[in-house]
């Protein structure tokens, strides 16, 4: 039995605002991330995911600031990620707000920070995001906001870390990032086929057939941004198309 | 006289998420160290921490599991949630040795291996016919264990992952929910005014 599928829309954090662009590159303004989650949260999302991707310190303290303003009007689940390297960190934005903290770049340099966030604040609260790049023996980790690749396997690397308390994967397709041609399905495949913990599809999505498509390939939830900040369409649209499309979501 | 509401910062990951929802409603949380003001307090929060063990350590350590014992076996109003539910049994498989309240019988385990865990999910709420506050809807759980034998004497809310477990419990002014009030949009929102609204003074 798999759980309810979580519809979660992702708003990209820079410098207070929401941006989007193309495998992380070329960022566009996409608004006000305040105004945009409690617009997705009373559209039915189950759950809000930011990332702040500031290349600045400045932009940093910046996105403590906007996650409180999320807080204020989210009665959802939050989570938050980008630039986490330490206990501390994760701290700072679960006492800003964020019910569950994302951890990436920071993991692969330093794996131990896994079994740190999960002993201190639990697994259930110790998301693992990764970025996997194709390569000719599968997917490889990439780090730096894709600039920079890694020995680790994308497969491997979330089994080695949930066995050290990940308590959620969040699986993005460099490959597919913005390029709206639909998840990297064998990807999603292959990772949730690892683990045992949840893995929440991530990058390409253009419609629901691709969400209903990454729900049977093994995704307990599905990352959206997008199809939602270009008002293209709305989460109770895509919930009503996935429920026709036989996966069970929350009514809106 | 304004209520004197408290929160027990059981250095619990999502404080300030429990703190938002209160806030939106009216009711301003302090937060709290000591036996003698969980004893003061018109309603205590004592909300999720990161393991059951991890609890039991914390309130033994502040001193606030005998005080926090009493108020649930006088049914005044207290609120717990996620862990702070599971804290009401007397055990855990997570933390094997560490000692709950004991305050309903029963023990917490983990769901079953077949199960994607931890659920992070929303599930349904179906609330026992002598339920007075939790009201049939959707509500979001994050958990790797649960209570899974409704206990006598408690108004028992169930769920269903895999097999049916316990979603809330009510008894007098306690009300302890597994799943997130706080994260449950408006339904847990209104369930928390229906505790504003049943334990007193507002505000």
């Amino acid at each position: 039995m798999r759980p309810v599928t979580r519809v979660v829309p992702c708003l990209d954090i820079r410098d207070g605002r929401i941006v989007k662009g193309v495998k992380f590159q070329n960022l566009a303004d996409m608004g006000d991330p305040a105004t945009r989650a409690e617009l997705y949260q009373d559209q039915g999302a189950d759950e809000i995911v930011l990332l702040d991707v500031s290349a600045t310190p400045e932009g940093r303290a910046h996105s403590l600031d906007t996650v409180r303003r999320v807080r204020d009007r989210l009665s959802i689940p939050l989570t938050v990620g980008g630039g986490v390297r330490t206990g501390d960190d994760a701290a700072r934005l679960l006492d800003a707000g964020a019910d569950k903290v994302g951890i990436n770049t920071a993991a692969v340099a330093r794996p131990g920070l896994i079994a740190e966030m999960a002993d201190r604040f639990g697994s259930q609260c110790t998301v693992l995001a990764i970025d996997a790049a194709r390569n000719d023996a599968g997917w490889s980790v990439v780090v730096r906001s894709g600039t920079e690749s890694t020995p680790l396997g994308a497969p491997a690397w979330a089994a080695t870390a949930t066995d050290s308390g990940a308590g959620e994967i969040l699986l993005t397709s460099w490959d597919r990032d913005g390029t709206n041609q639909g998840y990297d399905l064998e990807l999603v495949s292959a990772v949730s086929s690892r683990v045992s913990v949840p893995v929440i599809a991530s990058g390409g999505a253009s419609d629901a057939a691709d969400l209903i498509d990454g729900v049977n390939a093994g995704a307990s939830a599905v990352l959206i941004a997008s199809m939602l900040h270009t008002n293209r369409t709305t989460v109770e649209r895509i919930k009503a198309e996935m429920l026709a499309g036989g996966i069970e979501v929350r009514p809106c | 006289m304004t209520a004197r509401n408290v929160i027990i910062p059981t250095g619990t990951a999502n404080l300030a998420s429990v703190l938002a929802a209160f806030r939106r409603l009216g009711v301003d949380l302090a937060p709290v160290q000591t036996a003698a003001e969980v004893d003061a307090a018109d309603r205590v929060v004592l909300p999720g921490v990161g393991t059951f063990g991890a609890a039991a350590d914390r309130l033994e350590e502040v001193g606030l599991t005998d005080a926090l014992r009493r108020r649930i076996a006088a049914g005044l109003p207290t609120l717990a949630v996620c862990v702070g539910m599971q804290f009401l049994a007397s055990s855990s498989e997570e933390s094997p040795g560490a000692a709950g309240l004991g305050a309903v019988e029963g023990s917490v385990s983990r769901f079953d291996d077949d199960l994607i865990v931890p659920q992070l999910a929303w599930s349904q709420v179906m609330p026992d016919p002598a339920s007075r506050l939790v009201e049939p809807g959707w509500a979001y759980f994050a958990n790797s264990f649960k209570l899974t034998n409704p206990p006598d004497r408690w108004a028992s809310s169930t769920a269903t992952y895999g097999k049916p477990f316990v979603a809330a419990l009510e008894r007098d002014g306690v009300l302890a929910c597994q799943f997130h009030p706080e994260l449950s949009g408006q339904w847990g929102s209104d369930l928390l005014q229906r505790w504003l609204d049943a334990t007193g003074v507002t505000a």
